[in-house]
């Protein structure tokens, strides 16, 4: 009497692409390498602004191309819609509030989590000078 | 131990990946703009730097980067594993190596400005 349980054969490397939820999963995880993208660009402004006015210059000159507008205006939408809103949205599952006996509906974290967002935007603009 | 090193790991994730939420979309819509050509007042290199030599500036600048490189960082471990890469030690060790290398670069280049 030996049993034999049937084991579903999963891809270990496209098993996202079943699913409409994995694969929004995937989107999501993937936009570690923008944030790894954006962390060394901004290492490398650091670098060229300890090096003085001139090198500071030579990396805004740098930047400014066709292919940097594209790939930016790319990952600002990608990143909206994949990390920043998603991440809104997963807060109340993370930082449940409890207020007695109820919790604290999820769309008031959520609201709270895009004005807070929108005040640190304005603030940024503000501090360098975009608006 | 394992569960308090879990614990540290996940913390920084979760940090970081708060503060990339927040303040990922702004510096990429900065990054956009100067490609644009224009470069805003804040960022011509007397201002900038004004922002950077002062320990609010310096101290806000470091909390945004290493924490978004560990966010990056133990997200990345996890999307190996998801593509089908089964070796975690090795692969947990490279990307926390290259989240220490941004850590230890950030803090330097802050040091010298």
């Amino acid at each position: 009497m030996s049993r034999q349980p049937y084991v579903r054969p999963v891809s270990k490397t496209t098993w996202y692409m079943r699913n409409g939820r994995y694969r929004k999963y995937m989107l999501r995880e993937v936009t570690c390498l923008l944030v790894g993208v954006y962390c060394f660009l901004t290492i490398w402004a650091l670098a060229a602004l300890a090096a003085g006015a001139d090198t500071w210059n030579g990396f805004l000159a740098s930047q400014q191309n066709t292919v940097m507008v594209v790939f930016h205006a790319f990952a600002l939408v990608y990143f909206l819609i994949y990390q920043a809103f998603d991440w809104f949205k997963l807060a109340p599952k993370a930082m449940p509030v409890q207020l007695g006996e109820k919790k604290l509906p999820d769309r008031y974290i959520i609201i709270a989590h895009y004005v807070a967002w929108a005040f640190v935007s304005l603030f940024v603009f503000w501090l360098t000078g975009v608006i | 131990m394992a569960i308090a090193k879990k614990a540290f790991v996940w913390g920084l994730f979760a940090a970081g990946g708060t503060v990339t939420a927040f303040v990922f979309p702004v510096l990429i819509a900065l990054f956009l703009i100067v490609a644009l050509g224009i470069v805003p007042e804040g960022l011509r290199f007397e201002n900038i730097y004004a922002f950077a030599t002062n320990w609010v500036g310096k101290t806000a600048l470091f909390i945004v980067i290493s924490l978004s490189l560990w966010h990056a960082a133990h997200r990345l471990r996890v999307v190996f594993h998801d593509f089908g890469v089964r070796m975690d030690n090795a692969v947990a060790n490279a990307v926390y190596l290259v989240a220490l290398i941004g850590t230890v670069l950030t803090a330097f280049y802050l040091y010298k400005i």
